[in-house]
């Protein structure tokens, strides 16, 4: 490497100038002289990097790249599953949710045809018990009447009677009294 | 590659360079562009002999180990979280990238190819970049290694193809629907591309590489030169080379990784063939 300096002046001089060392002159990729010892690294670093990758480094990354594909796949089936089951428990949520609310609307009902059911019977006790005694009242207020009516007989036959004892001086007799009242009561 | 050949004072306590920038200022006046110099091959030491060949392990080879230790680190060090970090995004990413691309292209059959193609691309893909990394060797800018992938990956076709289809495989070069008497020569053509496809494969990586490398350090150059040859002037003047080398290197970036995606998938199209030969 060291003996090139034979100041090649550029690709046309380089073939017969460059490189006047020990590898006799001449353009180096075609110095024949130099193929065996390449032949044979290449021979020997190819066969290393072919067992290298073959054996190792694929194998390697490719187990890597392929756990991480069934990471994803299983994480992804996974979320699946965890949705499904959502849903399923949202449906369940939901139905349970309809059936309570119709349950709730049948008691409601059921509780106020009761409620008013009750309400009706009591009204309907209640006003007989007013039409009863009402119609008692009626009957106590006809009796005070009759006896007010008598009473008030009994007072006009003794104010008569004193009436005309007052202005005659005589005594009148009881019988005709009462005649003569009931007759004016009449009249 | 690239050595952008930042200026240095010229004079005797010049700063010490490191190793490997091309033209070596003595003097700063011989500063030339040297293209080339970043595509030798430098053995480090050596490991034996095949033959009458040496073995070294040279600058390329250490740079081979680099981008598979990147790599390692990448795929290995990464985290292994539910929630990805940084590394891990980047290490999954690229591993979704290739899966991708082979599922696409190849069908889930070519996944079996996963390692190969995962090795394959992310080998260039790294390799690319860390090449641009001034200082840097592209392992790639080599011809003999990228058609040394390239026939890898033409002799798994073929033998996998063989294998799995038995002579079924050559069905790829008889296309449906051709009329008899054009068959020989579309037979002919597809025969003729099939053995031409390792050579396309490699050429095209390699070329984009070298050419890449090379227009990077001629603009890169010619920043350091017009600053020594014309003073202030040439420092103003250094601007625009500059900037283009600015932008060729975000350019160069696209296309480190560009061709290590093309690499990959003309992979996956002729894996294809071997799995599903009947067009």
């Amino acid at each position: 490497m060291a003996e090139s300096h034979g100041g090649a002046k550029g690709p046309a001089g380089a073939h017969t100038e460059a490189d006047g060392g020990h590898h006799g002159g001449g353009f180096p990729p075609f110095e024949s002289s130099s193929f065996a010892s390449q032949l044979v690294s290449l021979a020997i670093f190819f066969v290393l990097l072919y067992v290298i990758v073959s054996k190792l480094a694929l194998p390697r990354v490719g187990g890597v790249i392929e756990a991480r594909q069934n990471k994803i796949e299983g994480d992804l089936t996974e979320a699946q599953k965890l949705r499904d089951q959502s849903d399923a428990a949202l449906k369940a949520y939901e139905s349970e949710l309809a059936s309570a609310r119709m349950r709730a609307q049948a008691i409601g009902n059921e509780s106020r045809d009761k409620a008013n059911a009750q309400a009706d019977a009591e009204r309907k006790a209640l006003e007989e018990q007013l039409a009863a005694k009402l119609a008692g009242a009626e009957k106590t207020i006809a009796s005070t009447r009759a006896a007010a009516m008598s009473n008030v007989r009994g007072i006009a036959a003794d104010a008569a009677g004193q009436i005309v004892q007052q202005l005659t001086g005589v005594v009148p007799d009881a019988a005709s009294v009462n005649a003569a009242v009931d007759a004016s009561l009449k009249g | 590659m690239i050595v952008p050949a930042l200026p240095v004072r010229a004079g005797p306590a010049g700063r010490p360079r490191p190793a490997g920038i091309a033209g070596r200022p003595r003097d700063a006046a011989l500063m030339k562009i040297d293209p080339i110099h970043q595509f030798n091959i430098e053995p480090l030491f050596t490991l034996g002999h095949i033959g009458n060949h040496t073995i070294a392990f040279t600058n390329s080879s250490l740079y081979m180990l680099v981008a598979v230790a990147i790599i390692s680190i990448l795929m290995l060090a990464s985290g292994t979280q539910l929630v990805p970090g940084r590394l891990q995004s980047v290490a999954e990413i690229s591993y979704e990238f290739v899966a991708s691309t082979i599922r696409s292209t190849a069908g889930a059959e070519g996944m079996k190819f996963f390692p190969l193609i995962f090795s394959l691309f992310m080998f260039i893909c790294v390799s690319n970049l860390v090449g641009i990394i001034p200082y840097t060797f592209t392992v790639s800018s080599h011809l003999i290694v990228t058609a040394a992938l390239a026939l890898l990956v033409f002799f798994t076709v073929l033998i996998y193809g063989l294998y799995k289809n038995g002579l079924k495989f050559f069905k790829i070069f008889v296309p449906h629907g051709v009329p008899i008497y054009i068959l020989p020569l579309v037979m002919f053509i597809e025969i003729l591309s099939f053995f031409l496809r390792p050579v396309s494969h490699s050429v095209r990586l390699f070329a984009n590489m070298l050419a890449g490398h090379i227009a990077l350090k001629v603009f890169a150059g010619f920043v350091a030169m017009l600053g020594f040859s014309l003073g202030a002037l040439g420092w103003v003047g250094g601007v625009l080379p500059l900037a283009l080398t600015v932008a060729l290197t975000s350019l160069e970036i696209l296309v480190a990784f560009l061709q290590a995606y093309v690499f990959a998938i003309l992979t996956c199209i002729y894996l294809n063939d071997a799995i599903h030969p009947g067009h």
